[in-house]
């Protein structure tokens, strides 16, 4: 993070875009810190997408394919006949302004394309030129124009800043989804090659070894075994997962962030814990190597990458014949999983309805997908009073909890997380009502964003949830950044260390773990990240 | 210069009647096919549109979910901002038509250097659109009189309401001017209050189109001709009533008497009427359409079928063991094949696909 400026500097943001020139008149310039690497051949390959080659986005040529015009108009003629919304959202904007500052790029940004509305209007202004009358006719009087080499760069340039969050179409009076927009945008750039490394890689990774970050089976067992080994030290007790077990009665997917960089690993550490607990209660649970990634860069890619990927939950579910899914911590896999994952490849008939093994609990919410949120899991055990819980051993941290936007506005799973960390922390406060729930900010590396090159745009994006975070941390004390997403895991620390110091980010089932009581276990003196638990700072000097 | 377009356009707009009716009296155009051939390429426009909207699918179930979701029986669930059926469409869809809700939300981003970032409250585009559209639904109605006869019991109760300035609260009744309407009024001030904050706030001028400009010029234009012939050049409303009679009962008459500003007023209607299928206004259409806001969040328990549907590649289980088979038994995990003699196949897995790792983070 070197050359990112200093938080003071990058604090210093213009909102007011330029007086005279048009929009139109701006030619992009793609920066350094913004922009990510372009994907490499050999993912592209791997997969088969079109155009594979080395290129960069920083060079003039882009290396497009000849009729590359052809394409991404003919590309578009599609996507308006397969998609309601996209026509929709083409048409019916009226740039009332109501999602202009509602974007934490444009907040924390300035850019004036960053806009939700002008970053629709970025594709709108081509279909426009295509598909309207006036368009044809007024051409820049309609807001039309024609697509040249320096728009399609503007194009990538800005779909590639949005993380989807879904924040501006809360807003809009029309229901206007920037997300489905840049979701299509980027179907359409790569039907041309230009998808960006972070999002090609994993999509390529994930394919061949079913999670994004390329573990492979041996690797994926070790690694959690290595939990399993923490987890005695800290507690005495020796969990037993096991793995790829045909018969299971429930299959565990979870994000691959989760077994493979801290903090997720410490969330991991709590589903290891908690499924271990529950061994006795009757819970017959299996990890899979196979599935081993709840998340879906393909999502980010296209919808038909989106497909191809999730089918490997339930292919997995069926050929180990468990009953029904338990799903990890995550944000937008649970968007896909609540809103596209049963359309895309059920009906799951091969799999019954959900039940919890241990309350008897009817998951009648995941009827038809058969997939349940761990979180929805555990917060149902505690309220039938199924786990013996210590919440003092949290009372070294005061939690906030941050709504994941897709989570939060793509299945309004607001009050559960809450009430997890309710039971297991005594100290927590909200943030300001209009950054949380439903009105959350994005962690601002959503959408495959998480990469190490535009480190400036993520602290950018994330400054309105960095803003409302050092709130509450000035007015309570606030030192711990609770979330359900491995995303958010991931960036929140870098972007905590830039904009507050002094706050921590875990996940809730960490939280959970380092509260849950397992049948005999030795005297805690730490949590599970190692640190002297409330009370016993002494004795760890001793 | 988009500001300066639809200026012109507009003036453009107002004198052609002016000198169509004025000088060159063609009152038949004016009156009678111009109006004909705007309400058909409304009609036609409309049914384009909504029939081109309704051609394509939708293929994903996806509302943005506003609210907490259908779960527990002891969590409450939002069921209008997060509808789990019909019923909650239903009614999220009537908040969002009648009431504006999802503008209602609307913030204000307060920056101050710091940097200190705050959301302050902020109604008045949220009150302007509201009483903007609702004025003009009044509107509308009262001059329903002029199309219908006998009128309705309720376009007399809406005059009653909306003059109720009449009863003495302005004196201009006395001058010889007939009761002021409320939602005239209230028009003119949305309308302006809509035009100065495009002008106004740095960022809405920026994005503003003519397309922005026009319609909202237009309007003004309707709203002021309409003004004026009611409070200043009166016309003579029984021949006005005459010709719209005319017009609604395909007898179309265009009588004399009728002064030059009831022309440019019914023309600038005309134009409105005319160009609402191929601009923005569709959105009064549209929103009724919108995959985000008309589809309940019920895709978790009910099946949502996508009708173009189509099987992709994928990487199989079967090709994933084939690949990493030795080192899953090595690792002691089960595989659905064992291989005959293990050892000579140990190192043959080579890697085959990405050699980078994603992990950078």
């Amino acid at each position: 993070m070197s050359d990112v400026p200093k938080p003071e500097e990058l604090a210093r943001i213009d909102h007011r875009p330029p007086e005279l020139k048009g929009w139109m008149d701006m030619p992009v310039e793609i920066k350094q810190g913004i922009a990510c690497y372009g994907g490499k051949p050999q993912n592209l390959e791997y997969v088969g997408l079109p155009n594979p080659r080395e290129w960069s986005p920083f060079d003039e040529d882009w290396k497009l394919p000849e009729n590359w015009k052809e394409i991404f108009l003919e590309g578009l003629r599609e996507r308006l006949e397969r998609f309601r919304s996209l026509k929709v959202f083409m048409d019916i904007c009226v740039r009332c302004g109501a999602c202009a500052d509602k974007c934490h790029f444009f907040i924390g940004g300035g850019d004036p394309k960053n806009m939700p509305v002008l970053r629709a209007e970025l594709l709108r202004s081509i279909y426009r030129r295509e598909y309207t009358t006036a368009g044809k006719i007024l051409g820049r009087l309609a807001g039309a124009r024609e697509i040249t080499v320096d728009v399609l760069k503007e194009l990538w340039y800005y779909f590639f800043q949005c993380t989807e969050c879904r924040r501006c179409s809360l807003f809009c009076p029309y229901g206007i989804d920037t997300a489905e927009i840049t979701i299509l945008g980027r179907e359409l750039l790569n039907l041309l090659g230009l998808n960006i490394d972070w999002i090609s890689a994993p999509v390529a990774n994930c394919y061949r070894t079913g999670n994004h970050l390329g573990i492979q089976p041996h690797a994926y067992k070790d690694m959690i075994e290595f939990f399993v080994d923490d987890i005695e030290e800290i507690t005495g007790v020796r969990v037993e997962p096991s793995f790829n077990r045909k018969g299971a009665e429930i299959l565990f997917i979870t994000p691959s962030g989760d077994v493979f960089a801290d903090p997720g690993t410490y969330t991991c550490m709590g589903y290891l814990m908690l499924f271990h607990y529950l061994q006795d209660l009757g819970l017959d649970i299996t990890w899979s190597t196979f599935a081993s990634e709840g998340g879906n860069f393909g999502y980010f890619t296209s919808h038909e990458m989106a497909k191809r990927l999730n089918a490997k939950m339930y292919a997995e579910a069926k050929r180990l014949g468990v009953k029904w899914i338990l799903g990890g911590e995550c944000g937008h896999m649970w968007r896909v999983i609540n809103q596209y994952m049963d359309t895309f490849n059920g009906p799951a008939d091969f799999l019954e309805e959900p039940v919890s093994p241990i309350t008897g609990t009817k998951f009648e919410n995941a009827k038809s997908t058969k997939m349940v949120h761990i979180v929805e899991f555990t917060a149902d055990l505690i309220k039938h009073n199924k786990l013996k819980l210590d919440p003092s051993r949290n009372d070294n941290i005061v939690v906030t909890f941050h709504d994941s936007c897709n989570p939060a506005r793509g299945m309004g799973f607001l009050e559960e997380p809450r009430y997890v960390i309710k039971s297991v922390c005594n100290h927590f406060y909200e943030m300001p009502e209009n950054t949380i729930r439903e009105q959350t900010f994005c962690c601002g590396s959503g959408a495959g964003l998480n990469a190490g090159e535009d480190m400036e745009l993520r602290m950018r994006g994330g400054l309105p949830r960095a803003n409302a975070v050092k709130h509450v941390h000035e007015k309570h004390g606030v030192n711990m950044l609770a979330c359900i997403c491995a995303i958010d895991r991931a960036v929140f620390p870098p972007l905590m260390d830039y904009w507050v110091p002094g706050v921590n980010v875990t996940g809730v089932h960490e939280l959970v773990g380092n509260a849950l009581i397992l049948d005999g276990e030795q005297e805690r003196t730490t949590n599970l990240r190692g640190e002297p638990l409330p009370g016993m700072e002494e004795e760890e000097d001793v | 210069m988009s500001l300066l377009f639809s200026v012109v356009a507009v003036v453009i707009l107002v004198l052609i009647p002016w000198v169509g009716v004025g000088a060159l009296d063609l009152r038949l155009l004016f009156g009678v096919i111009v109006p004909y051939a705007a309400i058909l390429t409304f009609f036609v426009g409309i049914i384009m549109r909504v029939v081109g909207w309704a051609r394509s699918p939708v293929p994903f179930r996806i509302p943005t979910t506003a609210g907490q979701q259908w779960s527990f029986p002891w969590i409450k669930s939002n069921p209008v901002d997060n509808p789990r059926n019909t019923r909650g469409v239903v009614l999220r869809m009537a908040f969002e038509i009648l009431l504006f809700r999802s503008l209602f939300r609307n913030t204000r981003l307060e920056f101050r250097q710091g940097p200190k970032i705050t959301y302050e409250w902020e109604k008045w585009l949220w009150l302007a659109a509201l009483v903007f559209h609702y004025s003009f639904l009044v509107i509308f109605l009262r001059h329903l009189r002029f199309f219908l006869d006998p009128i309705p019991g309720f376009v007399h109760l809406l005059e009653s309401l909306d003059g109720f300035l009449q009863m003495g609260v302005v004196p201009l009744s006395g001058l010889g001017v007939p009761g002021v309407y409320l939602t005239d009024m209230l028009l003119l001030l949305a309308v302006t209050y809509l035009f100065l904050r495009r002008i106004y706030i740095p960022q809405m001028r920026f994005i503003s189109l003519s397309a922005d400009y026009f319609p909202l010029f237009l309007i003004l234009a309707l709203g002021l001709t309409g003004i004026l012939m009611r409070y200043f050049l009166r016309v003579d409303l029984t021949a006005v009533k005459e010709l719209a009679m005319g017009l609604v009962t395909f007898r179309p008459k265009t009588p004399e008497g009728i002064g030059v500003i009831f022309y440019i007023h019914f023309f600038m209607l005309c134009v409105l009427i005319a160009y609402f299928p191929f601009s923005k206004l569709v959105h009064m259409a549209g929103i009724f359409l919108s995959p985000t806001r008309n589809l309940s969040n019920n895709s978790r328990f009910v099946r949502h079928v996508n009708p173009w549907n189509y099987p992709v590649e994928v990487h199989t289980y079967e090709e994933y063991e084939e690949e990493f088979r030795d080192k899953m038994i090595e690792a002691g995990l089960p595989v659905e094949k064992m291989p005959e003699t293990p050892e000579e196949e140990a190192d043959s897995a080579e890697e085959a696909g990405p050699k980078e790792e994603a992990a950078k983070e």
